[in-house]
């Protein structure tokens, strides 16, 4: 699974992208975040506050419980501040 | 037919009136045109800003762009669209991003381009990091923070019956 980070999100894990292999455990956004939390410090600290940030599965707006299932691109970030 | 629609993203500053004068060449159908332009202030939360660096998402932004187009186009009677929103570090005074809409009449025009631009605040992958000027802050850039107002003024555009009954 292709993981893309941005804005803050991609400061604190320290990296714009990465491969991952998923478990089977992992089905929905919420449950991802949870898992990557787990990978290390700088994942704890990108995902300490969930509710605020936001997900996309394939370039679309997702939410928590979205299931992953079939995405090729999974991107994570802040509330956007464009325009 | 389908109406002209052009979407960029980009680094480099923008021509205003050359984007809106391609949607009315040749056309004698466009009674109206907007032109809304965003521009990087000076300061930002009261503080004066040297610069601003916009980072972005390009393929969804370009995908997420072109869907509200096309809902613009589904939801007013419209005869061309341009956005072009740039990316990359922005000084006070430069612009950010431009909406221009054209239509047979003003009241299409400006409801699109407003419809456009509160989305645009919202939805599209953009984020802004400041750097403020010196002596303040030292030279961390900050990354601003999602407006609530934003947010509500967006909410404003969906059909009552999609909106959420509760915060989430």
């Amino acid at each position: 699974m292709k993981l893309r980070y941005f804005a803050w999100v991609r400061e604190r894990i320290g990296k714009p992208e990465e491969e991952l292999e998923l478990p089977a455990s992992v089905a929905t956004i919420a449950e991802l975040m949870q898992w990557l939390s787990r990978r290390g410090e700088e994942y704890a600290h990108a995902f300490e506050n969930p509710k605020v940030i936001r997900a996309a599965i394939d370039r679309n707006h997702v939410k928590g419980d979205t299931t992953i299932a079939g995405a090729r691109e999974i991107a994570f970030f802040p509330p956007m501040t464009g325009g | 037919m389908p109406i002209p629609i052009s979407i960029r993203l980009q680094r480099e500053p923008f021509d205003a009136a050359a984007e809106a004068a391609k949607l009315r060449r040749g056309r004698s159908d466009v009674g109206a045109i907007v032109t809304f332009t965003g521009i990087c202030r000076g300061d930002e939360a009261g503080k004066k800003l040297r610069a601003m660096t916009l980072d972005h998402y390009p393929e969804m932004a370009e995908t997420e762009i072109a869907r509200h187009t096309h809902e613009a186009e589904r939801r007013w009677p419209l005869l061309g669209v341009s956005i072009v929103h740039r990316y990359g570090r922005i000084e006070p005074g430069e612009d950010i991003v431009l909406v221009v809409t054209a239509a047979a009449h003003r009241q299409d025009a400006f409801a699109a381009a407003e419809f456009l631009m509160d989305y645009l605040k919202t939805r599209a992958p953009f984020w802004k990091q400041i750097e403020y000027a010196e002596g303040q802050s030292g030279n961390e850039m900050i990354w601003i923070e999602a407006k609530q107002s934003d947010d509500a003024l967006a909410e404003r555009w969906r059909p009552p019956s999609a909106r959420p009954e509760a915060a989430e």
